[in-house]
């Protein structure tokens, strides 16, 4: 125990654990003062986040810098513990951006939509930042538990016929994923005797034969309840469905949910079935890079087929999600990196057309009728009543949504100049120069499965920034206030600032990479060496 | 004792999923609970099947799982029942609202065609 910095590594859950339950003691109707509270604490974390990213970035960039926090100081085997490296604290930054804006977002209407908006809102900060720090897979249940009773709450938000549909079939899906979720970890359990990620990877190449087959089978089931929250393919039909009927606000914290599911493949499966493991080394690698192309051509077809904007939304975090699956299934250093940068400009990309989108269908209420036939045979209906606000309006309304929707389809299809094009570009350039001998097969399916997906979307996009922006029977523009289109701009400018800094953000993403590859450092961090008599604290490099 | 055990833990789950996979939303939740049961007694028998041993140690004496229980399945069981039953909860309230608004109990919130 060096002090109490070493505390902030579990800041991140304790905070909005505190937050979220003080304030449901508020009555509803301060609600200025729960919003002061909600903005606050969702400030105060990302500048933990960012603190916390700062610290993991200031190890050398070839070593792993792992910070182990133990709950009571118990011993890895024994206790809890949190590990903050590379990877977690880009995901907490990450979920804390998009978390203090689509707050900020919701100051406008969606906090008044129905009760407890601020706690959930809290409750869900909570689930994923968890997620993202646990160190052991039974916590790692736990979190996931936190985040997905809030999403439920927040994805219900409003309520409403269509939420109300939407929503009993994302539980339903939710909680069966979860029960595959503990079969998973009771397999992996009964067979290595650990649930510790990093002393799981140690003891993985001392499984026997016929316990390595139950132990595979384990770690498969696992692996199905993240794909399922990941929405690979013949997972992930529930996905678009229940992103589009969500709140904006609800569904750009959710974005990055689909990402959680994402990020436990990726930190497990390069853990366990690493180099390290023996026998099963890369086990089901070929299933991620299959499963990851499916998902990539179902998410294109849904992007093309779609007739509205919210589902163009949910079919774009499809095609993210498998572009993830895919560049992480091929299990080479410099395409993680890639695909590493690819998450982020994604994040935040897709998390900013959410919350553009209502701003934009706003100002299309009076043409929602010609559209009507269509929408009704989508299942979906006006649930909000246009009430007057009164508030700051911006000028030049639709100009600036314009421009918005406009950085979006760039991002979202992966075209210069902005970063959704250097990710691709990352993810492709190692693909095709292999070190030695030629481009293999799974390559070229990649880079074709990467363009074709980036022409649907921008031949969608087009069509409905087209349809939106030029053709609109509706004359009215909409009144859009400052503090709803201040989260998006700033979402997008991220997506300016990942270009402009790509050099630095993809040093800091090979680091990334490269540490979860190697992954010695971590078991070695997380461990107490054998004849330890008091178990560490801090950074283990 | 382990065949009763496996009979209850496959009887429990076939009937789950049968009942999962049916279209009304009551069938659907006694299949979510049933399913939860069949998995908690799969946590529970990870730690090994003993009857009459103690999970806590006795104070001086090395833990050994050959007269110990092991605690953490039972731990961990504890908790997936906790969850388990909150989750259950809510989905109910969730299924209750889609009964208001719907005014059916299909999953889907309408009655298929004939």
């Amino acid at each position: 125990m060096t002090g109490w910095t070493d505390h902030l590594t579990i800041a991140p859950i304790v905070l909005p654990l505190l937050v979220g339950a003080f304030l449901m003691l508020i009555d509803e109707r301060q609600r200025t003062l729960k919003a002061a509270l909600g903005i606050a604490s969702a400030s105060l974390l990302l500048v933990l986040a960012v603190a916390l990213l700062v610290q993991a970035n200031a190890a050398p960039a070839d070593t792993a810098a792992v910070r182990v926090y133990r709950l009571g100081s118990w011993p890895a085997q024994f206790g809890i513990v949190l590990v903050l490296d590379r990877l977690s604290a880009l995901m907490l930054v990450l979920t804390n951006i998009l978390g203090l804006s689509a707050l900020v977002f919701s100051l406008a209407r969606w906090q008044r939509a129905g009760v407890h908006f601020q706690s959930l809102f809290q409750f869900q900060l909570m689930g994923l930042n968890g997620a993202f720090l646990t160190g052991d897979l039974f916590n790692l249940f736990v979190f996931f538990e936190i985040m997905l009773a809030a999403s439920y709450g927040l994805a219900l938000h409003g309520s409403g016929l269509a939420r109300v549909r939407a929503g009993l079939h994302y539980v339903a899906i939710n909680l069966t994923a979860s029960l595959l979720f503990l079969i998973g970890v009771s397999v992996i359990y009964g067979v290595a005797g650990t649930l510790n990620m990093a002393e799981l990877a140690a003891r993985m190449a001392t499984v026997a034969g016929e316990d390595r087959a139950l132990l595979e089978a384990g770690a498969a089931v696992l692996g199905c309840a993240f794909l399922i929250k990941a929405g690979m393919w013949p997972v992930g039909f529930w996905l678009p469905n229940t992103y589009s009927t969500v709140g904006s606000a609800s569904a750009a914290i959710m974005s990055i949910l689909s990402k959680v599911g994402v990020y436990a493949v990726l930190r497990l499966w390069l853990l366990i079935f690493g180099a390290t493991a023996g026998d099963s080394a890369g086990f089901g690698g070929s299933w991620l890079l299959a499963g990851g192309l499916l998902t990539i051509a179902f998410g294109s077809v849904a992007v093309l087929a779609t007739q509205n904007m919210a589902r163009l939304a949910g079919a774009s975090v499809l095609v993210s999600s498998g572009t993830l699956l895919a560049a992480i299934g091929t299990g080479q250093v410099a395409v993680t990196s890639g695909a590493l940068f690819y998450m982020t400009s994604s994040i935040l990309a897709i998390a900013g057309f959410f919350l553009l989108i209502e701003l934009v269908e706003r100002g299309r209420m009076v043409g929602a009728d010609v559209l009507a036939v269509t929408r009704e045979a989508f299942g979906e209906d006006e649930e909000m009543d246009e009430d007057d606000e009164i508030g700051v309006a911006i000028p030049a309304t639709m100009a600036i949504l314009g421009m918005g929707f406009m950085g979006c389809a760039l991002l979202l299809a992966g075209l210069p100049p902005l970063s959704g094009f250097l990710a691709k570009f990352a993810m492709l350039a190692p693909l095709l120069s292999p070190a030695g001998g030629p481009v293999p097969f799974a390559a070229w399916a990649l880079l074709a499965a990467f363009i074709l997906s980036g022409l649907a979307t921008i031949i969608a996009m087009t069509r409905t920034g087209i349809d939106v922006f030029w053709a609109s029977p509706a004359g009215e523009v909409p009144r859009v206030r400052v503090v709803e289109i201040a989260p998006v701009m700033l979402l997008l400018a991220l997506c300016v600032v990942l270009t402009v800094q790509a050099g630095p953000v993809m040093r800091y993403m090979e680091a990334t990479a490269q540490s979860l590859y190697v992954t010695q450092d971590y078991i070695r961090g997380v461990l107490p060496p054998a004849n330890a008599s008091v178990p560490g604290e801090g950074f283990n490099r | 004792m382990e065949l009763i055990l496996a009979l209850g833990i496959g009887v429990l789950t076939g009937a789950g999923v049968w009942l999962l996979l049916r279209p009304r939303t009551f069938q659907v939740i006694i299949g979510l609970s049933l399913l939860s049961y069949a998995v908690n007694l799969f946590i529970f028998s990870t730690g090994g099947l003993r009857t009459g041993s103690a999970p806590v140690l006795q104070k001086g004496e090395a833990g050994s799982l050959l007269t110990y229980a092991d605690p953490v399945p039972q731990a961990l069981v504890l908790t997936a029942i906790v969850i388990g039953f909150a989750t259950t909860a809510l989905f109910l309230v969730l299924l209750l609202a889609a009964r208001g608004l719907t005014g059916t109990d299909h999953v889907d919130g309408k009655e298929k065609k004939r």
